[in-house]
């Protein structure tokens, strides 16, 4: 029973990384139905930028020492890989997205993933392709509950990630630019005849996604120990599909897919074999497909003709 | 551009075509006889991971090698000529290991070849410097059917089963373990041989396997591997897979409360491991051919000679890399000619040879006969722990 416990609190930190990544997703293709392949590139640009900060701010002293990394600079890590990886999420809709918009929709799906490849491989010139260890920005303090080892790193995940959603649900709710959002995603044609600036818009939902999928990174290099320039290729993939199981587009739904696929990929991979961990995701997606295509959470809309 | 079609056709038939006459003329026989130089000096192949998540392994190996042929250059070199070593890299490509011997034997006109450290990618230049018929040394492959792909591969090392034997034996003897867990790289062919070794003779010897779990090569996440292990009572879990995956696996165990010595094989050996498992690895054990602190008067001498040619201390790579060279260079001086065929006759009859490691001598099946070391990890350093002989 300890195990199964354990396994949970796993499948969670795991799942509130997937759903950090999978609102980049979900609020892309709610606006432009468009699945941005390169966000997963994005995510890994987030957690490199975060190493590199820490590195600059001086973490190798505190870790020589024993020190831990002071609360604020670690903030200032997640803020500088946050607006790194806002850069150049608008930066990807600028270059490779914003011209071929109006193009049939599978044009812009492959430059997606001409984007993905050109980044993986940038990733690895720049990066080195050796995995790297990632920095201990957050001092590691480990309690057990019951036989279950809960870690800070763990709880930081989830809060972190708990957070940065209710923020996003505040700002698609309660914001000019959420409601501009919400109105693009209903009708892009009519809305801009309403006067919104829809250029500004969907600049502003690739620098929040993006900002969040950089969130992400830097949860999951705390939590996986080291980090390559392909991490993006899998764990993008599935967010993904957390992002289609909760119902693409549904920012809730997005919460609920990471969640599920965190906690489905790590019970199959503690009872079942580890070798099935990734077929897991694969399976729960073709599944989704089948059964109910609009995901958990989402609404079926009535295509007017 | 616009090319021409006619132009494309033509060109693509020239290119066809010389391509052909090329190969006829070089090997009338199916080997590369021609390689057999008759200028003033010898020139050998290596090929290697330089870049790439295995770099450590072959930049290390090529520096031995080449430490090993600068002395001999000091000395003379051999039958009067001078070695000269081309190093080509492989990226841990097996395809690019392929055409790397190809291109070694047919534009450097190499007159033996000596690589690779994975097994996979020794494997797939073997079976091309074997149908040319030029001799190579693998300084590490481990894997046994390295040597199987035919008489002209060798080896200067130990193969799996053996190293496997080491750590079962190590595991149960030294330490008094009787319960252990396995981990293993189902994508690693090296993994999966060394942890059915350990398995057979770890329970031969009265031990038992309580779990056995498996990862694939360039996982991340280990923490339901670990939390398996954790509920089974095991007092040590064998991980043989590479460096980056096993620091991750030991920090994964240690976050998890999981406070056991891992135990591992040579695949181990690279300063990473340190990097990236940090205070969490201290207190595991290793197989590995060498041991920079052993006390043979040969291995001090090869330690204080690399570090003052390099500024590092050699990891076991350096070593064997320097051995295959060694090795080699003897080989050809008994042959009295620099003839592949002569060469392979050499190395096939090597008898106690002194080796850094160890004493080498050949056996039928191409794999030498020697004793591995095992180290212990204290401290962010590998230290000698104990020798177990075959």
């Amino acid at each position: 029973m300890t195990q199964f416990f354990q396994q949970i609190i796993n499948g969670l930190s795991l799942g509130s990384i997937y759903a950090l990544i999978a609102l980049g997703y979900t609020m892309v293709y709610g606006i432009l139905k468009l699945i941005n392949f390169a966000h997963g590139e994005v995510f890994m640009v987030g957690a490199y930028t975060g190493l590199y900060a820490a590195g600059a701010l001086g973490i190798d002293a505190y870790e020589a020492s024993g020190r831990a990394f002071p609360l604020y600079l670690a903030l200032a890590v997640l803020v500088a890989a946050m607006a790194a990886a806002a850069l150049l999420g608008v930066l990807i809709e600028f270059l490779a997205y914003r011209p071929v918009r109006t193009a049939p929709r599978l044009t812009p799906l492959i430059t997606a993933i001409g984007v993905s490849l050109f980044l993986q491989n940038a990733g690895m010139l720049v990066f080195s392709p050796n995995p790297q260890r990632y920095p201990a920005i957050l001092r590691e303090v480990r309690f057990e509950l019951f036989g279950v080892i809960v870690t800070n790193i763990k709880l930081t995940i989830f809060g972190v990630a708990l957070a940065l959603m209710f923020g996003l649900h505040l700002l698609v709710q309660k914001t000019w630019t959420g409601r501009a959002m919400r109105a693009l995603s209903f009708n892009i044609d009519a809305a801009k005849l309403m006067g919104i600036d829809t250029n500004r818009v969907i600049r502003s939902t690739f620098a929040i996604g993006s900002a969040l999928a950089a969130a992400g990174g830097i949860l999951f290099g705390l939590d996986q120990i080291t980090i390559n320039p392909l991490m993006g290729v899998l764990t993008g993939l599935k967010a993904f599909v957390a992002a289609v199981l909760g119902g693409i587009g549904s920012i809730p739904g997005a919460v609920v897919g990471g969640l599920l696929i965190g906690l489905a990929e790590q019970l199959t991979a503690g009872y079942l074999s580890p070798a099935y961990r990734d077929a897991i995701t694969f399976v729960i997606l073709i599944a989704i497909l089948l059964l109910k295509p609009e995901g958990l959470l989402g609404v079926v809309r009535v295509e007017k003709v | 551009m616009r090319i021409p079609r006619r132009t494309l056709i033509s060109g693509l038939c020239a290119t066809a075509l010389s391509l052909f006459v090329g190969c006829k003329k070089k090997q009338p026989d199916g080997s590369a006889a021609g390689n057999a130089s008759g200028g003033s000096e010898v020139v050998i192949g290596h090929y290697a991971s330089m870049t790439g998540s295995t770099a450590h392994f072959g930049q290390d190996t090529d520096r031995g090698i080449r430490l090993a042929f600068d002395e001999a250059n000091a000395k003379g070199g051999v039958l009067g000529k001078k070695l000269r070593v081309v190093t080509l890299d492989t990226r841990g490509d097996s395809a690019e290991a392929a055409s790397a011997v190809t291109r070694l034997i047919d534009v450097e006109k190499v007159t033996a070849v000596l690589g690779e450290v994975a097994s996979s990618l020794s494997l797939a230049g073997g079976r091309v410097a074997q149908r040319r018929k030029i001799p190579m040394i693998s300084p590490t492959s481990t894997n046994p059917k390295v040597t199987e792909v035919g008489d002209y591969i060798f080896r200067v090392c130990f193969i799996d089963p053996f190293q496997g034997k080491v750590m079962a034996t190590f595991a149960r003897q030294n330490l008094k373990f009787s319960k252990v867990a396995i981990l293993k790289d189902v994508k690693n062919d090296y993994s999966i041989g060394l942890a059915d070794a350990f398995q057979k003779s770890f329970t031969a010897l009265g031990g038992k396997i309580v779990v056995e779990q498996s990862y694939s090569q360039g996982d991340t996440d280990f923490s339901a591997q670990v939390t398996a292990i954790r509920g089974t009572g095991a007092e040590a879990i064998f991980v043989p897979g590479y460096y980056s995956e096993v620091g991750s696996i030991a920090r994964t165990a240690d976050r998890l409360g999981l406070k056991v010595p891992l135990l591992g094989g040579d695949g181990w050996d690279s300063p990473d491991l340190f990097k990236i498992g940090g205070d969490a690895i201290n207190g595991s054990y290793f197989s590995d051919h060498f041991a920079p602190d052993l006390a043979t008067e040969q291995a001090k001498q090869f330690v204080a000679k690399f570090t003052a040619k390099y500024g590092v201390a050699p990891s076991g790579l350096g070593a064997l890399g320097y051995e295959a060279a060694e090795v080699l260079v003897d080989a050809i001086r008994r042959a009295g000619k620099d003839e592949p065929s002569a060469i392979r006759d050499a190395i096939a009859q090597t008898k106690d040879f002194e080796g850094v490691t160890g004493k080498i001598t050949m056996d039928p099946e191409r794999n030498p006969q020697k004793s591995a070391v095992v180290l212990k990890i204290e401290g962010g350093k590998a230290k000698f722990e104990t020798s177990i002989a075959p």
